[in-house]
């Protein structure tokens, strides 16, 4: 009989359930739907981690397999890939959703190799067949889209965060306490600490609104104005170009670009950003994007849906003000 | 300390992409070629590596790069910064599954008895991420992927990774694999000596012993263009329209 079911990845860290986790359920309901089969969603972490079963279940999850161990509590590549990999390969399962996020770009590839599967990387669309499955993954920077088509029993896939929104679709999410493939204490690659980024309130790969900044802000003080504009909106994370994080004016985890985080918010404001190629790549495929820039004919302003010409340090403020009353009358 | 550095050549990506008349490769006329961004990174790490060992004559780096002929130009580009030598896994056909790759990449380097395999994070045209980490559990190495910091300390790897809005310090014995993210090192640029060097040191060619390919290209297509910008206004006199276009028509704020 075909492989009906579908497994879901489902991302957690420091015991907190990642958007990711919620965005490969959804996925994953969206096939289980079309096979007939079930969503069977994998959630492993330290003490306490069984409790986030509910969120999965809300999204569509059939049944929640928990790995509950210590051993867990900090991401454990080798275990879990160890754990996953056993899973698919007790048979069943027609696909395997992961999200292309920092843990899954480590984790699916791994489980891929384990149960000797082809793996379909940071995908933007798919469509999964009884024989094939199709999908489109962006290249090049984001200036060529590619369409593959993926031929194996269980379709392992990752998807680029935020190509999927997570949705509700309860099902039961009837919890499966499971165990380690293998002694988590004996993985040879083990994580010995994660550690929240200074000043980090909400990530780059969870927030539905960024605000970034470039150049254009002069000097490193001036970043407070594009905090305090996300600090306006409460649900905005804040980014940053190349060109500011070699200045060390932020962490490079927060630049947007080509080598950097490849995202794709609800809105995108670019503060004083000009729109070099390197930083386009990283933030094209927002849905909203707006720009201020001082030079009117810079590239940013080609992509930008709202552009106003001008000078940041001087409109920043008064959008802060703007975007906080607006906020108020919400 | 014996080093290997998986490599490939890449068009540049500043410049504009034309589908070729096939539909699944670009157009290579009029572009420049060179290292992946991520794998000169991780050129650049394996020579900073060698160049602090106690004795680094002693040490070795050696560049391998899978695909047609003309990657023979970017592994002389890497020996022009240092490496020692290059080996060539000839393989004339574009190859876009990445189990299939690591397969022949993983056959060359098994009993290579390198002390540590790296990779870029991920190449920058193809970008799946995924060739490093199969390679690995191919090996039965131990792998962690994208890292921004490297230090080798008692046989083992000590590493940072850049999560979402967090960072990991992550450790594993050698011999192992990494994958080099940005934020390492800057990639030096080749010296005229390096430059002359480099046509002499040893460069082998292999038949790449690639896999069997179960995920295949299909076509390539250039984005949808975005509707064109539209500037609304000037200073902080067009704040106001900005605020309503957000709310009214974008339905975002």
């Amino acid at each position: 009989m075909a492989n009906t079911n579908v497994f879901a990845f489902a991302e957690s860290r420091s015991g907190e359930l990642r958007r990711a986790a919620l965005e490969a359920v959804t996925a994953a309901r969206g096939v289980a739907d079309s096979t007939g089969g079930q969503v069977h969603a994998m959630l492993a972490g330290g003490a306490g981690i069984g409790a986030l079963a509910a969120k999965l279940a809300a999204c569509g999850a059939d049944v929640v397999l928990v790995l509950e161990n210590p051993g867990f509590a900090n991401y454990n590549p080798e275990a879990l890939a160890a754990t996953v990999a056993a899973r698919l390969s007790a048979g069943g399962y027609r696909a395997a959703f992961f999200i292309a996020s920092a843990q899954g770009r480590d984790l699916a590839p791994r489980v891929a190799a384990k149960c000797q599967l082809p793996i379909a990387a940071d995908v933007t669309e798919f469509s999964v067949g009884a024989d094939a499955v199709t999908v489109k993954h962006p290249g090049y920077t984001g200036k060529i889209i590619q369409s593959f088509t993926l031929r194996a029993a269980t379709a392992i896939l990752s998807l680029r965060p935020g190509a999927v929104l997570p949705k509700e679709s309860a099902k039961p999410g009837t919890v499966e306490q499971i165990t380690s493939a293998i002694d988590p204490s004996s993985a040879r690659v083990v994580v010995t600490s994660t550690v929240r980024s200074e000043g980090a309130k909400l990530d780059l790969g969870e927030a539905p609104v960024i605000v970034s900044g470039g150049r254009g802000l002069r000097e490193s003080g001036n970043f407070k104005l594009v905090e305090d504009l996300a600090a306006a909106f409460g649900n905005a994370a804040v980014g940053a170009t190349r060109a500011v994080t070699d200045e060390g004016w932020r962490p490079h985890s927060d630049q947007i670009g080509q080598t950097g985080r490849l995202v794709s918010p609800q809105l995108y404001i670019a503060c004083g950003i000009s729109g070099a190629i390197q930083h386009l790549a990283g933030m094209r495929t927002s849905k909203t994007i707006v720009a201020i820039n001082r030079d009117k004919e810079a590239p940013i302003f080609k992509v930008a849906d709202y552009g106003i010409v001008g000078d940041v340090l001087e409109i920043l403020p008064v959008l802060t003000a703007a975007v906080k009353e607006a906020k108020k009358g919400a | 300390m014996k080093i290997a550095v998986l490599i490939k050549r890449v068009p540049d990506m500043d410049l504009r992409f034309k589908i070729a008349s096939n539909g699944t490769s670009v157009d290579e006329s009029g572009l420049k070629f060179d290292i992946s961004d991520f794998d000169g990174y991780a050129v650049e790490a394996a020579l900073q590596t060698k160049e602090k060992q106690a004795d680094p004559a002693a040490s070795e780096v050696v560049v391998i790069s899978l695909g047609p002929d003309v990657v023979q130009e970017t592994l002389r580009k890497a020996m022009s910064l240092g490496a020692d030598r290059a080996i060539h896994l000839k393989c004339d056909t574009p190859v876009h599954d990445s189990y299939a790759i690591a397969t022949a990449l993983a056959a060359e380097l098994k009993g290579g008895g390198y002390d540590l395999v790296m990779f870029g994070r991920m190449s920058i045209d193809t970008a799946n991420q995924s060739t490093g980490p199969i390679v690995a559990e191919l090996l039965g190495l131990p792998i962690i992927t994208a890292i921004s910091k490297l230090g080798l300390e008692g046989g083992r790897v000590k590493a940072r990774r850049e999560l979402e809005g967090s960072y990991e310090l992550i450790e594993c014995p050698m011999p192992a694999v990494v994958t080099i993210d940005e934020g390492i090192a800057r990639p030096r640029y080749p010296s005229l000596k390096g430059i002359m060097a480099a046509k002499k040191k040893p460069l082998e060619v292999k038949p790449a012993q690639v896999g069997e390919e179960r995920y295949k290209l299909d076509k390539m297509e250039l984005p949808p263009e975005r509707a064109a910008g539209r500037i609304i206004g000037e200073g902080k006199d067009a704040v106001p329209e900005l605020v309503r276009l957000l709310k009214e028509e974008a339905k975002v704020l």
